[in-house]
This record gives C-alpha cells, sequence and structure tokens, in this order.
C-alpha cells in the first residue's frame, strides 16, 4: 500500500490545520485586520523552519524514500500572473476564509456547505484554463 | 490531554505545517493542495475544452489521497480531539465582527452567518459562497499555488515569485477584508 503514507500526512495535515484554528474564517479575518499574531506566527514559524530544513535536504543531497534524488522545481519566471492571479486568490480567500487546503478539511469537520465552494473552486480553476492563453502572465 | 484538546498554540501548529511539508518532498513529491483542484478538472473530462488539463491524473492520485486524509483529520480532530474551546480572537476582531453584524464571533469553526443551511439557501448566501470559490479555484492556478504551495513551500524555496504571490494573497485579502466585507454584511 504505497499510498498509506499519503493518507497518513494528509490526515495529520487535516488535524493540524484544524487545532491550529487555521482553517477558521475568522482567524483568517483577524489576519487581514492586523489585530492577531497567531496567523503570522504559523506561517512565519513554518516558512522560517522550512528554509532551514530545505537548505539541509539540498546541502545533505538526501535521497527521497523511494531513492531517487530529491528535486524541489523552481517556480515558473512572472510577474503578472503572480501578482493578479495572488489577488484574485486573496479576494476569494478572505471572502470564503477557505484556501483549498482547509477548503476539503472542513468538509470533515462536518460543513458540508463547504461542498459548494469546491465545486465553484473547480469551475474558477477550469475557466483558467480555457482563458489561460488569452491572460497575461 | 488537556494540551492535545485545547487549540494549539502558533509555535506548536507552525513547526508540525513544516513537518508536513518535508514528509511529502521526502517521499519524492511537493507540498501544494490547489493542484488537485486541476486534477479534478482533469478527471471530469476538461481536456476536451483546453490543452491545459491533459495531464496525466493518474500520476497526482497521491495528491488526491491527502485530501482524503485531510479530511478524515478534519473529522477526527473535531469528534475526539476538541474540547470546544473558543477561538481566542483579540477583542478588537470581535468588536469588529459584531459590528458588521456577526453575532456570536468565535464559538464556532465559521460563521453561521455564511455556512449554515439557513444562510447558504439565500439568494446572497449562495452567491458569496461561489463567488468565493470561483476566486480561490482561478487566482490559485493563475498564480500557480495557494497557500500551501506559495506561501509555505515557495517561501521556504526562497522562491520570488511565490514572494509576489504572497503579496497578491493580502492584497486581494485585504481590499476583501476592509472595503469589501462591510458593503456586504
Amino acid at each position: 500500500m504505497k499510498f498509506i503514507k499519503f493518507l497518513i500526512v494528509g490526515i495529520l495535515f487535516g488535524i493540524i490545520l484544524v487545532k491550529s484554528e487555521a482553517v477558521s474564517w475568522y482567524r483568517i479575518f483577524e489576519m487581514f485586520k492586523f489585530q492577531s499574531f497567531h496567523m503570522y506566527g504559523i506561517i512565519g514559524f513554518a516558512v522560517g523552519l522550512g528554509i532551514v530544513s530545505i537548505y539541509i535536504i539540498k546541502k545533505t543531497k538526501i535521497k527521497s524514500i523511494t531513492g531517487t534524488e530529491i528535486k524541489i522545481p523552481a517556480k515558473n519566471k512572472g510577474f503578472v500572473n503572480y501578482l493578479l492571479g495572488g489577488s484574485i486568490f486573496g479576494l476569494g480567500w478572505a471572502l470564503g476564509g477557505a484556501c483549498p487546503g482547509p477548503m476539503y478539511i472542513l468538509v470533515g469537520t462536518g460543513v458540508f456547505s463547504m461542498l459548494i465552494v469546491i465545486t465553484a473552486a473547480t469551475l474558477g480553476t477550469f475557466v483558467y484554463g480555457l482563458l489561460k492563453n488569452k491572460l497575461p502572465h | 490531554m488537556d494540551f492535545i484538546l485545547n487549540p494549539w498554540p502558533w509555535y506548536v501548529s507552525g513547526p508540525l505545517i513544516t513537518l508536513i511539508m518535508v514528509l511529502l518532498i521526502l517521499f519524492g513529491k511537493n507540498f501544494g493542495m490547489s493542484s488537485n483542484l486541476k486534477t479534478l478538472c482533469t478527471i471530469g473530462g476538461a481536456a476536451k475544452y483546453s490543452d491545459f488539463f491533459k495531464i496525466d491524473w493518474r500520476s497526482f492520485k497521491w495528491n488526491l489521497v491527502v485530501v482524503l486524509g485531510a479530511i478524515i483529520g478534519g473529522f477526527i480532530a473535531t469528534q475526539f480531539l476538541s474540547n470546544g474551546t473558543p477561538i481566542d480572537l483579540s477583542p478588537d476582531t470581535i468588536a469588529d465582527l459584531k459590528a458588521l453584524g456577526f453575532s456570536n464571533p468565535s464559538t464556532n469553526l465559521l460563521p453561521p452567518e455564511i455556512y449554515s443551511w439557513d444562510s447558504v439557501l439565500s439568494l446572497k448566501g449562495i452567491c458569496i459562497l461561489c463567488i468565493a470559490g470561483f476566486l480561490v479555484g482561478f487566482g490559485t492556478r493563475y498564480a500557480g499555488g495557494c497557500t500551501s504551495g506559495h506561501a509555505i513551500s515557495g517561501l521556504s524555496n526562497l522562491q520570488i515569485p511565490s514572494l509576489i504571490a504572497v503579496i497578491g494573497f493580502f492584497i486581494g485579502g485585504l481590499l476583501m477584508t476592509h472595503f469589501i466585507l462591510p458593503l456586504i454584511f
């Protein structure tokens, strides 16, 4: 069962995001109001430790568990797509209070109306795919 | 058990999120949740309409399994690992929310004013959920990633594009929270 490890990582991810309250609409509102350190602490600590972790992974040339070389792909060059796409994402994030990870997790917490948000998000991704070549990148 | 049942402070949650990213890297993958939306489009037959969706979705099955796990994790956390402690929002936030008409901030994870079926089944309510979802789904693919792919993984890998995307997240988020939400509520 090569997928079992991914299931376990997903379960951990779900538990951590609920227990950290990062899945809460209220916490996202509070973050964008700059009224609490909570979300900045979570993201800041995660990124700070992430920088060190990835540095070590690259320096030690550690192999993945399947024995392959670890490649962390660089993001493509660009500006408009990142800034504009990011801003569109931010509008939706602050309105619905959920980004793509929490959307799924919140279904597990029993908020089934989130399935509407997931359906709309899938449609949004589909429409991007249709318009991709006409948008500035 | 209290330290598990109570909400976890940022200095516990933050490093655990790094752990998720590192585990996926060590498994030979990457941490990015929004690509699942693209995979779902492909499974639904979107490749007929755009080459963007011509991917072998089977190679992303692992990420759908992470999603399945995340749903189970959400269930476990609320059913067995929580004690109903209200969210410790700042008093300023609570005052601002009450002024907007949110009656009981912090007792649930999500405001019933947006996510209860009573709200969802109104014209305004269904519009809010559909527009929020659409913007997230469209924006995340346009920007090439979401909070996990850019804010956590990308910044950890010192990617300038991810920094630009995160600045975008904040431009949109600040506009919504400070100017648009007060018009809606």
